[in-house]
């Protein structure tokens, strides 16, 4: 019966739970839903972006972003900068760092993303061959590159299309960190990014 | 204290009454201006919702597909409870059960302890608010601060969340910044939000940087890959828990989605319907530790199988705590989330707190006016105004509504089934209404007519006049 032993909370919780009726139902097939379809996904994405607070540009290849990035204020400003693009040169070896507190001061990061989406501007980041996660998080300012081969309609089909690192981390980011806890006003730059460039290539 | 575990019957623990949610909602109208705001507030993160709702199409079936995971999920909780250990536990974290809160608040102080762990960060959790975590650990010497704006906002006042999204939607920034000042000598009288973050931004960085341990909650826990979502805008549970070494994450057992895929119907359902965003800026998806450090997983029980034995109150469990029942809620709106005294304010936090405590939370099945709003906002379409329309008969079951209500009850039934009383009180009602002076009409025993007018009665009643009628056609 639901007895309580305080030693094997375990034990109590899962003889509770299998004691109990519950109505069964069968587990939903979603492979066979009729998710909306954009008819330009690259121009819903780019969309999207902007309107969670994000800047989004296409432009033809990496070399350009380069090009580009050399006339950003931000990137100009910026003493200590990571990048994980070949191509886009950063002054940051996480190879030497070994405690992520060292990164305190990490002010620009270019990174690529496997996936976007195109229904709400989200791009999938993995840490897989990163060592220290946090780069996406304490950098003041986050450059995210996206292939347009890789832009997806719907979350449906992200989550088909990736597979989480097992184990390690990732995840869908949309627009800069924000918070409107202050009487609803929109403040972009809450803990993470207070700036997102996004280039589709 | 343990009474609800030996026993199936759901709200069975005796602690005294709280305040009524009326008496509590008589202090916050008792400022009109602030209510309106407040109302206002919450009604423009409808409006939102409603945008973000009718851009795709197939809303209404994710609805019925989240439902129907949720009701799988829940049938199959001790199942998918162990899947979710053994996947969770070959990736590297480390999985624990607590009975209750008591038990919850133990484990992570022992964690914390065992790291010498004397500061912590955590992110928004409405569990470990439901458990008391921060007094627990605070009471051991912990430092605990909550990062989310809103959340340290109230901790700083010494308040709970109003709101389990918005945890400071009641507060002014007028307030934020008094409450700044004082706390962290920002400038006085300096009342911009941007201010205001940029403040607190850099006070919690320092936060973050010397934390030894994250503490986190859980959005949603897969079962067949063992993995955590976490959803947030600010960044703060990701940045709390990638520079120290020690992250525990707390999470009620109703979290667990069985499939990766499933995800992806939560994920486009939660921030639409919480904020009316596209989606939660970070959409964090955690397997195991990190290099290095620690992924300690907390399973919390604390009334939830209580909630699942009860089959009138068991989908309440699908809840994924969008907070837009209390959105679109006409008497949370205009009462605050603090009339509650209840971690889980609005709708679903009046189906809740009964069922884990029927006594003291009484009063809140009444704190609704069956407009079924919050049923047709539900992303997972728990039936909220039938459940708490049934909470009203259990209630009444167990005699623990006041005696006032039962009595004018059971009078109501004597005169509704009795055509000559019935008509002899319609007549009473048309001529009093008509005759008595208003202040033997509006006074202190009628509660209805404090704030409003009576009708103007009839002069005949619906009987007459359908009377007349019949005799005017035969004629």
């Amino acid at each position: 019966m639901n007895t309580t032993d305080n030693r094997n909370p375990r034990r109590t919780i899962l003889d509770r739970l299998r004691s109990q009726s519950v109505p069964h139902v069968a587990l939903p097939n979603l492979n066979a839903g009729a998710w909306i379809e954009y008819a330009d996904p690259v121009q819903q994405f780019t969309e999207m972006i902007k309107l969670v607070g994000g800047n989004c540009q296409c432009i033809d290849s990496v070399s350009s972003v380069a090009k580009h990035l050399g006339s950003f204020s931000q990137r100009l400003e910026a003493k200590r900068t990571y990048s994980a693009v070949e191509g886009i040169p950063g002054n940051v070896n996480l190879g030497d760092c070994h405690d992520p507190h060292e990164l305190e001061n990490l002010d620009f990061v270019v990174y690529e993303g496997a996936l976007g989406v195109a229904e709400n501007g989200a791009i999938w980041i993995t840490d897989r061959d990163l060592r220290h996660r946090v780069v996406f998080f304490i950098t003041q300012y986050l450059v995210l590159l996206v292939r347009r081969t890789n832009i997806v309609h719907t979350m449906h089909q992200a989550y088909a299309q990736i597979a989480p690192p097992r184990p390690g981390f990732g995840v869908f980011l949309s627009g800069p960190s924000k918070t409107a806890d202050i009487e609803q006003s929109l403040v972009i730059g809450a803990h993470g990014c207070r700036e997102l460039q996004v280039f589709v290539l | 204290m343990n009474a609800i575990h030996n026993t199936n019957h759901t709200g069975s623990r005796n602690s005294p009454p709280a305040l009524d949610h009326p008496q509590l909602a008589n202090i916050f109208t008792a400022d009109q201006a602030r209510a309106h705001w407040h109302d206002g507030a919450l009604w423009f993160v409808r409006q939102k919702r409603d945008r973000m709702a009718k851009a795709i199409p197939e809303w209404e079936e994710l609805r019925s597909l989240a439902s129907q995971i949720k009701a799988h999920a829940l049938a199959n909780l001790p199942e998918y409870l162990e899947l979710f250990e053994r996947q969770a536990t070959e990736m590297g974290a480390v999985v624990h059960w607590a009975a209750d809160g008591q038990q919850h608040n133990q484990i992570v102080y022992d964690l914390l302890k065992e790291n010498r762990a004397q500061r912590v960060v955590k992110s928004k959790s409405m569990l470990t608010e439901e458990c008391h975590l921060n007094p627990f650990l605070e009471a051991h010497g912990i430092e605990v601060v909550d990062t989310d704006l809103g959340e340290w906002i109230v901790q700083l006042r010494g308040e709970p969340p109003s709101h389990i999204v918005l945890p400071a939607i009641h507060i002014k920034k007028e307030e934020v910044s008094e409450t700044f000042h004082q706390h962290i000598h920002t400038e006085e009288g300096n009342y911009d939000p941007t201010y205001l973050t940029r403040q607190a931004r850099h006070h919690l960085r320092q936060k973050f940087l010397g934390a030894q341990a994250g503490i986190t909650g859980v959005n949603f826990a897969v079962a067949e890959t063992g993995g955590l979502v976490i959803c947030t805008n600010e960044g703060n549970a990701d940045l709390g828990v990638s520079l120290p070494n020690l992250h525990i994450a707390c999470m009620g057992i109703e979290k667990i989605v069985p499939r990766w895929i499933d995800l992806s119907v939560f994920i486009r359902l939660l921030a639409r319907s919480a904020t009316g965003q596209p989606i939660t800026t970070y959409t964090s998806h955690f397997h195991g530790p990190r290099v290095g450090g620690q992924l300690h997983i907390v399973l919390v029980d604390n009334g939830r199988s209580a909630v699942r034995s009860h089959h009138t109150f068991q989908e309440a469990l699908h809840c994924i705590r969008c907070g837009a029942c209390m959105n679109t809620c006409p008497v949370y709106r205009r009462s605050g989330g603090h009339s509650y005294s209840n971690t889980v304010p609005g709708p679903i936090g009046s189906v809740l707190a009964p069922a884990m405590d029927a006594h003291k939370h009484h009063s809140l099945p009444y704190a609704c006016t069956l407009c079924g709003s919050c049923t047709d906002v539900c992303p997972v379409k728990i039936p909220l105004h039938h459940q708490l329309l049934a909470w009203r008969g259990e209630m009444a079951e167990r005699k623990l509504i006041p005696l006032s209500k039962r009595l004018s009850m059971k009078m109501g039934r004597i005169v509704l089934g009795n055509s000559l009383l019935f008509r002899t009180g319609g007549w009473l009602a048309r001529f009093g209404l008509r005759m008595l002076p208003k202040w033997l009409t509006h006074h202190r025993l009628n509660t209805w007519a404090r704030q409003r007018d009576l009708p103007i009665a009839p002069k005949q009643s619906f009987r007459a006049l359908f009377q007349q009628r019949k005799k005017r056609h035969q004629d």
